[in-house]
C-alpha cells in the first residue's frame, strides 16, 4: 500500500486520456478543476463552459487483475451557465472555478460547485428501477380510457436500464461581492466556507438565505489594498479552524471560536524574505496559488509560482521543506511576466493515505509523504518528502502504451543539453498543468492539461 | 586570472532589468495595487444606456463609433454598440471529456 514512507518509488502508467484530440480548443472545453470524491469512486471534473463530467470507476475485473477499474462517464451536467450582472455590470462567467464532495451519507453523491459569484449543491442520484403496470395509464405515458380498465393490478418495479440524474438541490448565491476563489467543506460535513478575493462566508448546507461573514480584509480605501485571499481551506479534523492564503505569500491560521469576525488570525505564516533579491517579481511569484492540509493536519503545504512549501503549523516562522518546481523559470521572469505566465495558478496535492492504517499507526506518521504539482509543457511534478527523491512526468498521448512505465523528464536549464532533455526555450507556455488529483486510497492520478484529463496509475505486480 | 567567479546579478534582478528597459514607466510599486485592482474588476464592462442613446441620436446620419484597439476597456469616449459585445451563450454543446 502506498504512503508508508520510502521504499519503493511509484511506477506510473498511463491508463487512460479523455477528451477531444483536435488542437484548436475551444474556450469552454479548458478544464477548470478536478477532484476525487471521498470513495475516490467518482472523479469530477469542471470546465470553463461550466459543465460537470464525472467518471466512475468500474468495479475490479476478476480476470485482469493486474489493473485497476477504468473511469468511464457516469453523469454530464450544466452547472452554470452565463450571466449579466446589470447593476453592476459586470460579466459572469460560468467557469467552474472549484468542486468539492460532501462525504457519501446515502446512496446518493452530492457535491459542490462554484463559479466567481454562486455556489450550487447538486445531488447525484441513480435510479435503476421504474414502476410499470398502471392501471390509467399505457407504459407509454399515454391514458387508457377508464370504461376498457376491467381488472385492477398492482404496479410494481422492475429493473431498467441505469440513469444517473444530477438535481441542484441548494443555490448559494449573493453572498459574494468579489470572485470565488475557494470553496472547502468543515469535518462537521454541516458547514462550509467559500472565499473570494477580499472575503470568507460560513454557510450551513442546509441554508441558502443566510451566510456568516467571518473574515473580511477589505480596506476601509481601496486605495490601500494591498494584499487579496487567494486560497482557504478548514482544517481536516479541527472544525473550528481554517487557514486561508495571500497574495503576498502569507498564510492565516483562523480560530471561529475566538470571534465572530476572524480578522485577527490566531497564527500568520510567512518566510521572512530575502532583502538582497528582492525584485518586481518577488511579490508575484511569492503569491499562493493553492493552500491543502495533509490528511493529518499537522501540515500544510502552499503552491507559489515556483515552489511548493510544507509548513508545520507549530512553527510559523518559516516552512520545514521547500521543493523547487522549476527554478529554471526564474531567469526568464521578464517574458513571462509579459505573456502573462506569471500569473498561473497551479494547484497541489498530497498522496492519497489508507485512513485505516493511519488509526492503526501508534506513531501517526504522517501519511502526506507525497506532493504533486503541475508545470509547463504539460510536465507534472512529484517529491517525496522522505526519499528527497523527486521526478517530472509529462502528460502526453504519445505515451499511451498501458502498462507502460513513464519515461521521467528533464529540462536543462543551461549549457550543453543532452539528449532526451528539453530546453526551457523549447517548454511550451500554452501547455500548462494548472490542476491535478490523487485518488484517496489508491495510487491513482487524474492530470488536466488544457482540454485533455489523463488518468496514471501505478505499475501492480 | 579568475579566482573566484564573477559576483553574478541574481537572476530575478536580471530579469527585473529587462522588464525595467522595455518599460521605463512601469509602475514603481513593486506587484501592488495595480495587479490586484485589475484582479477585482475582471469581468467589468461599462455601459450607460444613457450616452448610448444620446450618442445614437446624434449620430443618426454618422457611423457609430466603432471599437478601439483595446476591446476591453469600454469606457469614457468609446461607447460600445451591440456588435461590440460578445455573444453570452451557455454551452448548450456537452463536454468533449464525455464523448
Amino acid at each position: 500500500f502506498l504512503g508508508a514512507g520510502g521504499g519503493n518509488d511509484i511506477q506510473w502508467c498511463f491508463s487512460q486520456v479523455k477528451g477531444a484530440v483536435d488542437d484548436d480548443v475551444a474556450e469552454a472545453d479548458i478544464i477548470s478543476t478536478v477532484e476525487f470524491n471521498h470513495s475516490g469512486e467518482l472523479l469530477a471534473t469542471g470546465d470553463k463552459g461550466g459543465r460537470v463530467v464525472i467518471f466512475q470507476q468500474e468495479q475490479e475485473n476478476k480476470t485482469q487483475s493486474h489493473s485497476r477499474g477504468e473511469y468511464n462517464v457516469y453523469s454530464t451536467f450544466q452547472s452554470h451557465e452565463p450571466e449579466f450582472d446589470y447593476l453592476k455590470s459586470l460579466e459572469i462567467e460560468e467557469k467552474i472555478n472549484k468542486i468539492r464532495w460532501l462525504p457519501q451519507k446515502n446512496a446518493a453523491q452530492f457535491l459542490l460547485s462554484t463559479n466567481d459569484k454562486t455556489i450550487k449543491l447538486w445531488k447525484i442520484s441513480e435510479r435503476d428501477k421504474r414502476p410499470e403496470g398502471y392501471n390509467l395509464k399505457e407504459e407509454d405515458g399515454r391514458y387508457r380510457d377508464p370504461t376498457t380498465v376491467t381488472t385492477l393490478r398492482v404496479p410494481v418495479f422492475r429493473p431498467m436500464d441505469l440513469m444517473v440524474e444530477a438535481s441542484p438541490r441548494r443555490i448559494f448565491a449573493n453572498a459574494h461581492t468579489y470572485h470565488i476563489n475557494s470553496i472547502s467543506i468543515n469535518s462537521d460535513y454541516e458547514t462550509y466556507l467559500s472565499a473570494d478575493d477580499l472575503r470568507i462566508n460560513l454557510w450551513h448546507l442546509e441554508i441558502t438565505d443566510r451566510s456568516f461573514n467571518i473574515v473580511d480584509i477589505k480596506p476601509a480605501n481601496m486605495e490601500e489594498l494591498t494584499e487579496v485571499i487567494t486560497a482557504a481551506e478548514f482544517h481536516p479534523n479541527s472544525c473550528s479552524t481554517f487557514v486561508y492564503s495571500s497574495s503576498k505569500g502569507t498564510i492565516r491560521l483562523c480560530d471561529m471560536r475566538a470571534s465572530a469576525l476572524c480578522d485577527r488570525h490566531s497564527k500568520l505564516f510567512e518566510e521572512p524574505e530575502d532583502p538582497s533579491n528582492r525584485s518586481f517579481f518577488s511579490e508575484i511569484i511569492s503569491s499562493i496559488s493553492d493552500v491543502k492540509f495533509s490528511h493529518s493536519g499537522r501540515y500544510m503545504m502552499t503552491r507559489d509560482y515556483l515552489s511548493v512549501k510544507i509548513w508545520d503549523l507549530n512553527m510559523e516562522n518559516r516552512p520545514v521543506e521547500t521543493y523547487q518546481v522549476h527554478e529554471y523559470l526564474r531567469s526568464k521572469l521578464c517574458s513571462l511576466y509579459e505573456n502573462d505566465c506569471i500569473f498561473d495558478k497551479f494547484e497541489c496535492c498530497w498522496n492519497g493515505s489508507d485512513r485505516q492504517v493511519e488509526f492503526l499507526s501508534l506513531c501517526t506518521p504522517d501519511l502526506s509523504n507525497i506532493v504533486m504539482t503541475g508545470s509547463y509543457n504539460n510536465f507534472f511534478r512529484m517529491f517525496d518528502r522522505n526519499t528527497k527523491r523527486d521526478v517530472t512526468l509529462e502528460a502526453s498521448r504519445e505515451n499511451n502504451k498501458p502498462r507502460t512505465v513513464l519515461k521521467p523528464r528533464k529540462v536543462c536549464a543551461s549549457g550543453k543539453r543532452k539528449k532526451d532533455e528539453i530546453s526551457v526555450d523549447s517548454l511550451d507556455f500554452n501547455k500548462k498543468i494548472l490542476h491535478t488529483a490523487w485518488h484517496p486510497k489508491e495510487n491513482i492520478i487524474a492530470v488536466a492539461t488544457t482540454n485533455n484529463l489523463y488518468i496514471f496509475q501505478d505499475k501492480m505486480n | 586570472q579568475d579566482t573566484q567567479k564573477d559576483k553574478a546579478i541574481p537572476p530575478e534582478r536580471a530579469e527585473e532589468a529587462k522588464l525595467k528597459a522595455k518599460y521605463p514607466n512601469l509602475g514603481q510599486k513593486p506587484g501592488g495595487s495595480d495587479f490586484l485592482m485589475k484582479r477585482l474588476q475582471k469581468g467589468q464592462k461599462y455601459f450607460d444606456s444613457g450616452d448610448y442613446n444620446m450618442a445614437k441620436a446624434k449620430m443618426k446620419n454618422k457611423q457609430l463609433p466603432s471599437a478601439g484597439p483595446d476591446k476591453n476597456l469600454v469606457t469614457g469616449d468609446h461607447i460600445p454598440t451591440p456588435q461590440d459585445l460578445p455573444q453570452r451563450k451557455s454551452s448548450l454543446v456537452t463536454s468533449k471529456l464525455a464523448g
